[in-house]
């Protein structure tokens, strides 16, 4: 007898429980606020607090408060796999954005595909969304973009010879391959595949190398500080020879590291950091007003990774209203219907077959003239 | 087939210039204490860093350098006073243990306090590259490499002609016996750390305005300049630098004309060559017990 009534008190809890969790909307996040990946996770973390306290203030996803539960996986890819594992089964969150860096997402996006959770990725790696995974969607521009944008640029400047230097570690490699992929497929000759170290102090090896291999436009794949030694050391060399760089580098300290070197480089950027340039629209009106709010409570301006931060969790609302509800498959299938939704890094279209929903104009090309981004027309 | 080859020799030259006067302070210390000291690296870091943040404060550069340069000469006394004297005579390996904390601790702060982020230094007269055969050179090379040489031949005086550089070989010799002859064998080995700190921090400053910096470059600049010293012959300050620009001509030369991809493998695998060869370094005299 008191075994069923036990039972049936479970039974009792059990109900009970999603009713007692459906009054606020729980969304977590793994998020690489400090460590090495700080850069990326700090202003993503600021704009999910902020986030969350403009919906909520305007009344929550789908009649719902939501409230963001943010662990810091310290651009550690044990801790954001256990931060995960927390998420899930602890504070049995109804959907995750994050973590902020590819090898942390690609760790973690079976826990969330097993436990049927929609995860929404703030890392770059194409692995995560290629080949699809029904759980899994990411918002930053994939590499493949960005060469679309550089390439599209080389070849109404009518370059026919493209050389490549490369930073010899995750970011540089996987730039690296679809770089050799889609050069060719662009009809241009490889002429050059040079690599470099990410602590590397010099490169005019590398670039003489080029140089001598009669290319028409260098593209260089890196993170600060190796692009800027690169820009440097060919203003050193006087090489004439067009420089492109990879979105990796669309921050002022690019260009103050690279000083006078940087002018005249041509690089694809998120938006953002040429808001004040853009033709007037509602995404001009979109990404101003973000760094207007963004400035006046964290004191200085958003980077590119912050929007990332902004399209997941504003995707996530979207989806709810889409499909009307907040479960986490229903989350999901309305990610998945999401069409043309204009946020902070461009304009999604997510399909069943397509988890980045972004396309090349996802990118501005810009220039570095006087210091300073300038939008290309 | 030979194209390049100038440029190669030139860049080369650049970078083996800062393996080699890190490599100096490596040999200033082992030759009074016979220390290998890892926290090397980032005497070359603070005296980059530090040249940084008193440009910025406000100071004119070549006042900055000094300062900076002067406050890493003072840390390496520190660090003598602070860590390594207290232990007094404990077996090297110890103490070389405690050279890589100091040199986590020294990174750590550094790190704390300015941040993460590369910083860079300008040019000390004009970054307008001067042509030299078929190479571009810039006008800082000339001022690392000449600053190098300078140190060189200081070091040479140093040692051949003032009591202090005498006592400090005394000290490498026979510690016993130059306490023995009045020499005061603890500041000795304050004052080979000082020095040390000095080299470095002359290193770190005038290759910034070529390599940039941040408080993570001694980490490279450390490993770099030990595989110099090694390669030269532990203990050779000629050795030291010219092992250092050896380093540099080899990378450059490997990543022009084989693969830039395993740069830093060529000069590592001669090193390994040579060991085989000859174990005592290029310049190392042959290994004989002192009776």
């Amino acid at each position: 007898m008191a075994w069923r009534a036990f039972t049936a008190l479970c039974l009792v809890l059990c109900s009970l429980l999603p009713a007692w969790a459906s009054d606020t909307l729980k969304i977590g996040a793994v998020l690489s606020a400090s460590g090495p990946a700080s850069f990326l996770g700090e202003p993503e973390k600021n704009t999910l607090v902020m986030l969350q306290e403009r919906i909520n203030a305007k009344g929550g996803i789908g009649g719902k408060k939501i409230e963001v539960v943010i662990y810091d996986d310290e651009s550690d890819v044990n801790k954001a796999v256990l931060a995960a594992e927390k998420l899930i089964k602890k504070d049995q969150v109804s959907a995750i954005v994050g973590p902020s860096i590819s090898g942390n997402t690609l760790a973690i996006m079976n826990k969330a595909a097993e436990a049927k959770i929609p995860l929404l990725s703030m890392s770059a790696a194409e692995k995560i969304v290629n080949p699809v995974t029904p759980w899994v969607f990411k918002t930053p521009q994939s590499d493949r973009l960005a060469v679309q944008g550089i390439l599209a640029h080389a070849k109404a400047a009518g370059v026919a010879k493209m050389a490549i230097v490369t930073v010899s570690d995750g970011y540089g490699q996987s730039g690296r391959e679809v770089l050799k992929e889609l050069i060719p497929a662009a009809g241009m000759e490889l002429v050059a595949d040079e690599v470099y170290g990410p602590k590397d102090t010099d490169m005019t090896a590398q670039l003489t190398k080029i140089g001598g291999a009669g290319a028409q436009a260098v593209i260089c794949w890196g993170t600060n500080p190796g692009p800027a030694v690169v820009a440097r050391n060919r203003a050193q060399l006087g090489m004439k020879t067009p420089l492109y760089m990879s979105h990796g580098v669309a921050s002022q300290k690019f260009i103050e590291l690279a000083g006078e070197a940087a002018e005249g480089l041509v690089l694809p950027a998120s938006w953002l950091i040429v808001a004040d340039q853009m033709p007037d629209g509602p995404y001009k009106t979109l990404l101003t007003g973000y760094i207007t709010d963004y400035t006046s409570k964290f004191g200085v301006a958003p980077s590119a990774f912050g929007g990332y931060a902004w399209d997941a969790l504003t995707l996530l609302a979207e989806a709810a209203r889409i499909s009307g509800d907040t479960t986490p498959q229903a989350l999901r299938d309305g990610l998945e219907k999401v069409s043309g939704f204009v946020s902070a890094t461009g304009t999604f279209t997510f399909s069943p077959t397509d988890h980045n929903g972004l396309d090349a104009s996802s990118f501005a090309m810009v220039e570095i003239k006087g210091g300073k981004f300038v939008l290309l027309r | 087939m030979l194209f390049g080859a100038p440029q190669y020799l030139v860049s080369g030259l650049t970078v083996g210039a800062t393996y080699g006067l890190t490599a100096l302070g490596f040999t200033m210390i082992y030759n009074t204490t016979g220390i290998i000291n890892f926290a090397q690296g980032e005497f070359v870091m603070l005296g980059g860093m530090l040249s940084v943040v008193l440009l910025k404060a406000g100071l004119p550069l070549p006042l900055a350098i000094l300062a900076a340069v002067l406050c890493s000469a003072l840390a390496g006394c520190l660090m003598e006073r602070a860590v390594i004297r207290p232990v007094g005579r404990a077996a090297p390996v110890n103490l070389v243990i405690i050279t890589i904390g100091v040199s986590i601790l020294v990174r750590g702060v550094v790190m704390l306090i300015w941040g993460k982020d590369t910083f860079a230094l300008p040019a000390f007269s004009g970054a307008k590259p001067l042509r030299f055969l078929e190479a571009s050179v810039q006008p800082q090379s000339l001022w690392v490499l000449a600053i190098t040489l300078l140190v060189l031949g200081a070091l040479k005086l140093f040692f051949s002609r003032t009591i202090h550089g005498k006592a400090m070989l005394a000290c490498a010799c026979e510690r016993k016996a130059a306490a023995l002859m009045g020499i005061s064998v603890e500041r000795m080995a304050m004052f080979s750390f000082g020095m040390s700190g000095f080299l470095g921090a002359v290193g770190g400053a005038i290759l910034t305005p070529i390599t940039l910096t941040s408080y993570d470059v001694g980490v490279m600049l450390g490993l770099k300049g030990f595989a110099a010293c090694i390669l030269g012959g532990l203990g050779n300050p000629f050795g030291a630098a010219a092992g250092g620009l050896i380093l540099g001509v080899l990378e450059s030369f490997g990543a022009g004309f084989i693969s830039s991809a395993y740069k830093d493998a060529f000069a590592f695998i001669v090193l390994l060559l040579l060991l085989f060869v000859k174990p005592t370094g290029l310049f190392g005299g042959p290994k004989s017990d002192r009776v």
